[in-house]
């Protein structure tokens, strides 16, 4: 079983604050870490591979310093790494994203002389939150997909997953290779002891740029491949009262809300 | 190319989930500006009164996709089905609901019809210098929010979340052309790649907070799972419904299902009370557009009150009986 875990490198979201005069995301100082859904991807990927053996591929879209987010990984059950990076994918929206990363996929493919089973990634990334890109790679690729994976066992040509759903969750049969998008599940990602990581320091993190790449079409990559613009950002205002309700005794407080409640007739 | 706006029926069992026809309301701006007609696409098993329906509450016309293939969701059959709609009558505009299914579909299909996506928008508008659609979504966790269009692809599309706009009045009267798609469409069962085995529901009661009239939500301050009737009798009083932050959630005090916020869900009530809720930007997402939001906690500080139209400082293991016993006598 070859399983390809995409991952990404993201701010912490909760670290970020607003700086309160200029009102704009302050982004310094704020620490990188992996897409905590995608540590989630490598877990299950790294349990796969323990089961059934095969070779877990963690690959990532992004700058120079993400290959630390990918040597991370090859401590903790990854096999190889890919850093895919360019300038020319700079800018990509999630339909770009997924044009680059399945061809990366496919170039890998023939790099490693292997046939991914499965193509994990984490059910979205932090700091987009879009859940776009598993299924557009799924699409590029013409794979089967399954989304919001909570847990994943395999026979010879399906996968069955165990998905989570509105109320409850559903159990699912799918084709393989297929794409699976993994949920924070019961798995807690391991951890990197002393030996793995002298190991995985031993690594190389592949890079590929457009020029390995070749295949890619750069008109469908980076903002030329990208349909959608980001017109304006702005942080969430809100137009409240803002009014605090003060008193000397809990039964003078209540009094006072119940009071205004009234008033507007809200309840 | 029309100047259409598709509006997708997301259906369970041939019932319409609400955010389908909340779509349609929150469209009927658009479209009054574009002049546009609203369709509904309703795709399910005997669904064709949830496409009546969405007429009346206030598509122009439906276009519907009835058969077994379509019984329960699959991403490949509804993919393949949706995008062969799309090729046929061209719409200048898409929306599905930010469900589990329609951010399933939605990117596949995008991705088919090589057109952009606006994942999870919690408002849509129009952008006056392109005349597109201009979506509008947080991003970084909810820190920052993003206006995105798409200027030159076609169908813009877009996932809404659920709960964020209100479906119109249900008007009987209105009349609307139904088109029967089903028989144009041919799915090879072998296209299929996905089997559903099992479904199971994990929660006993259903939740509905994005229906709510009143929300009675606590977070970490109410310190411990034994606190929870605190809310639930206040609730009781008050006709709302219980909800809870990520914190608590998290715990185990509360199911997910109850959770508000950008990992959870997005509720827009009249009322929404903010029990021992600090107000982190990752809840105040989910809940912001409330109507009226009374926030009660120990810690002056706390950032809910930023947000809050009252606020009262104190401990809630006191005001929350005593605002219960209150409501309760006032309403002998």
């Amino acid at each position: 079983m070859n399983i390809c875990v995409c991952i990404k490198q993201v701010p912490d979201t909760n670290r970020i604050k607003i700086d309160p005069v200029t009102n704009t995301l302050v982004r310094k100082g704020v620490p990188s870490i992996i897409n905590p859904f995608d540590t989630y991807a490598v877990e299950m990927a790294a349990k796969l591979k323990e089961e059934c053996g095969g070779k877990v591929v963690v690959i990532s879209m992004g700058p120079a310093q993400a290959s630390k987010a990918l040597r991370v990984c090859l401590s903790v059950g990854a096999d190889e790494a890919y850093l895919i990076s360019d300038r020319a994918f700079g800018g990509s929206d999630t339909l770009a994203t997924g044009y680059i990363l399945a061809g990366a996929i496919k170039k890998i493919e023939e790099l490693e002389e292997l046939k991914f089973d499965l193509i994990f990634c984490g059910k979205q990334a932090i700091d987009g939150d879009t859940a776009q890109v598993g299924p557009q790679i799924a699409e590029q690729l013409g794979l089967a997909q399954a989304t919001y994976a909570l847990d994943v066992s395999c026979t010879n040509d399906h996968a069955i997953v165990k998905r989570e759903v509105d109320g409850g969750y559903d159990t699912v049969l799918v084709q393989t290779p297929a794409v699976v998008t993994v949920v924070h599940t019961d798995q807690m990602p391991r951890y990197a002891t002393y030996s793995t990581r002298c190991e995985a320091k031993k690594k190389q993190v592949h890079v590929l740029s457009s020029a390995e790449l070749s295949e890619l079409d750069l008109a469908q990559c980076g903002l030329s491949g990208s349909p959608t613009r980001v017109v304006n950002t702005y942080t969430p205002s809100v137009q409240k009262l803002g009014i605090m309700i003060e008193g000397s005794s809990t039964t003078e407080l209540v009094d006072k809300l119940v009071g205004i409640l009234d008033d507007k007739r809200l309840l | 190319m029309n100047t259409d706006i598709w509006i997708y029926i997301e259906t369970e069992n041939g019932k319409a989930l609400n955010v389908g026809y909340e779509l349609i309301n929150a469209a009927r701006p658009i479209a009054a500006q574009k002049n546009s007609k609203i369709v509904a696409l309703v795709v399910g098993k005997n669904i064709l009164k949830a496409a009546q329906d969405a007429i009346g509450y206030g598509a122009d016309s439906a276009i519907i996709l009835d058969a077994d293939v379509y019984a329960s969701y699959s991403t490949d059959a509804y993919a393949e089905a949706i995008t062969y709609l799309i090729n046929k009558y061209d719409p200048e505009t898409m929306m599905f609901g930010a469900t589990t299914n329609g951010r399933d579909m939605a990117p596949r299909i995008a991705c088919r019809v090589s057109t952009g996506l606006t994942a999870d928008c919690t408002d849509i508008g129009i952008d006056e210098a392109s005349g597109c659609v201009r979506w509008t979504r947080p991003t970084f966790g909810g820190n920052l929010m993003a206006d995105i269009i798409c200027p030159e692809r076609r169908p813009q599309m877009g996932t809404v979340r659920p709960g964020v706009f209100r479906k119109a009045e249900f008007d009987p009267s209105r009349k609307g052309n139904i088109v029967d798609e089903t028989a144009n469409i041919h799915i090879d069962p072998e296209h299929i790649r996905t089997k559903l085995l099992e479904h199971v529901d994990v929660v006993a009661e259903a939740v509905n907070l994005e229906d709510a009239d009143v929300i009675v939500a606590g977070g970490r301050g109410i310190g411990s799972v034994d606190n929870i009737h605190l809310l639930e009798e206040l609730a009781e009083v008050t006709g709302g419904t219980v909800a809870c932050s990520r914190p608590v959630a998290e715990a185990g005090w509360m199911n997910h299902n109850r959770q508000v916020g950008q990992s959870g869900k997005t509720v827009s009530p009249s009322v929404y009370f903010a029990i021992g809720i600090s107000g982190a930007v990752q809840h105040t997402a989910g809940m912001q557009g409330s109507g009226t939001i009374i926030a009660i906690n120990s810690d002056p500080e706390a950032p809910i009150f930023d947000i809050a139209d009252y606020g009262i400082v104190g401990d809630l293991n006191a005001i929350v009986p005593a605002l219960t016993k209150k409501l309760k006598e006032r309403k002998m």
